[in-house]
């Protein structure tokens, strides 16, 4: 009998990331520099680093950064609970989920950024409609991947519960809920993709907010640099919040 | 070795489980399928009993029927004269399929049954450890059991099972993933064990090999519709281990065990055949 080995190659993966990320961008720089790149279209990636300064002092980036974080963490924990409990309510009653299910996947693929004035009339000028459109936007695969993951509950571990005589709520608490995390955390790391694009599109598109209306600022001012070096500030937040869901993931599931 | 035709109901001597007339049928596409056909067995306490017989001859369905998992059949399963409706606490349920928890430690696993029990989390663990030593896993408390072999996460649901102190441990082929020699050495284990709690088992398999190893007698059931077709007493010393497997009276009990279910493998395998090309032929 044999344990299985763990192989931990230690930074090895984030650095060789890195240097990934390195190498895309100083391959884009020789690129601009040789003139196959519109420079009025794609800044230098140097110039963006070199704005990152003027951006963080003069744009006020910290407060703008927070508040789409605040955004962010607001919506997810409204996709969780909603998505969870809607996906939980949806495996038990089978009638709901087949009227339902099938309009649920469409509208995961449908674009609800269009939908921000209907958005506005309801909720104004607000976070409150930011938030609510990344609600609205990361619910659909967290509402599929629930009801996947208790669906692919294996039922040999379901015939363990009922040998043990557990009740329908040990049942859920004890076996299916932890034995579909997995396949919850992959909706829930959809639904923040999801919302986080949606949330810095709104604020875009509204001009109101954090990240998306400094974005906004900057490229109609036509400062490009300002403009990456922005979109940088959320590629920051998504890998943040990435991060956090995997640290999550890897600490309930195992 | 003594070879007995088995009468309607075992006569045995306080038998703490009895399984009287059983038939079950199942509606197919085909028509209605009949899995058993008045199965009737009694497990004395403290006995090592095995069901062995070919696939198909409804042996899975037995073990469900047994656990209360399995509704909607004829006869009665009764524990110290108390019918079985479903689930009984007075059974551990053993499964063919792999089935620890993989989100919860070997630790963790084996306190499962005790947590649902309300049992103090320093007694369940005390409890948990003590079966975990007896599987023979001491050591591994804190793996998970993506860490562990087939073999140990075996073990470690024998020791979830035990540890829910059952009057009857049900297995349903627990070993049948398992290679040729960690089986010999798991049922070596079980017999440690068997012996150690002088635990009432019922065995379901399909691996003569080990049930003669491991049983005090043997039921042996005919291809589909599964019947009673006789009961063997193995009559081996024990305490036993995977050498007894080399005696010549071991042998003995193999070949007379292989020649009563030659004839329903045969049939079995005949009939599957028989519905493959039907099913190729098409409507």
């Amino acid at each position: 009998m044999t344990s299985r080995l763990r192989i931990d190659d230690g930074p090895l993966p984030a650095l060789m990331g890195l240097a990934g990320i390195a190498a895309l961008l100083l391959l884009i720089e020789g690129l601009i520099s040789v003139g196959l790149l519109n420079p009025f279209i794609v800044p230098k990636p140097s110039q963006v680093i070199g704005s990152f300064y003027r951006v963080v002092v003069e744009e006020n980036v910290l407060e703008r950064f927070v508040l789409t974080i605040k955004e962010c963490l607001f919506a997810v924990a409204l996709v969780t609970i909603v998505g969870v409990s809607i996906g939980v309510l949806l495996h038990r009653v089978s009638l709901l989920r087949q009227a339902t299910e099938t309009w649920v996947a469409a509208f995961a693929s449908a674009p609800v950024v269009l939908m921000y004035p209907l958005f506005l009339v309801m909720f104004g000028r607000s976070a409150l409609t930011i938030v609510m459109m990344g609600f609205a936007a990361g619910l659909p695969p967290v509402i599929l991947k629930t009801i996947e993951g208790l669906s692919s509950t294996r039922r040999v571990l379901l015939a363990v519960g009922q040998s043990f005589k557990l009740t329908p709520r040990q049942m859920f608490w004890k076996i299916q809920l932890p034995s579909s995390l997995p396949a919850i955390f992959v909706g829930l790391k959809l639904g923040l993709i999801f919302a986080l694009i949606n949330i810095v599109g709104v604020e875009f598109l509204i001009n109101f907010g954090g990240l998306g209306q400094l974005i906004n600022d900057l490229a109609e001012r036509y400062d490009l640099p300002g403009t990456y070096a922005a979109i940088s500030f959320v590629v920051v937040v998504s890998v943040g919040f990435f991060m956090i869901a995997e640290r999550a993931e890897r600490w309930l599931i195992r | 070795m003594s070879v007995l035709p088995l009468p309607k109901a075992q006569a045995a001597a306080d038998p703490i489980l009895a399984v009287d007339d059983i038939v079950m049928e199942f509606p197919t596409p085909d028509g209605v399928v009949k899995a058993l056909d008045h199965v009737s067995l009694s497990v004395r306490a403290g006995e090592f009993l095995s069901v062995i017989g070919p696939s198909g001859c409804g042996k899975s369905t037995l073990f469900n029927i047994v656990g209360g998992l399995q509704r909607g059949y004829q006869g009665r399963v009764s524990i110290g004269g108390e019918a079985v409706e479903g689930p009984h606490p007075a059974i551990g349920m053993v499964f063919q399929e792999e089935s620890t928890f993989p989100w919860r430690t070997v630790l963790q696993n084996v306190e499962f049954p005790l947590e649902i029990s309300g049992v103090a989390k320093a007694r369940r663990q005390e409890m948990a450890r003590r079966f975990i030593a007896m599987v023979g896993l001491g050591g591994f408390e804190n793996r998970y059991p993506a860490e562990l072999s087939g073999g140990m996460k075996q073990r470690v649901a024998i020791a979830r099972t035990l540890a829910f102190e059952p009057k009857i441990l049900l297995m349903d082929e627990p070993f049948a993933s398992l290679d040729e020699q960690t089986r010999l050495l798991l049922g070596d284990k079980v017999l440690q064990i068997q012996q150690e709690l002088q635990q009432t088992t019922l065995l379901i398999t399909h691996n003569i090999t080990e049930a003669v190893q491991l049983s005090d007698r043997i039921l042996v059931m005919t291809y589909r519709p599964g019947r009673v077709k006789r009961i063997l007493d193995i009559d081996l010393p024990r305490p036993r281990t995977s050498e007894t497997i080399g005696s010549e009276a071991f042998g003995r009990f193999v070949a007379q065990l292989w020649s009563d279910l030659r004839d329903e493998a045969t049939r079995g395998m005949d009939e599957q055949q028989e519905l493959m090309r039907n099913a190729g032929r098409g409507p």
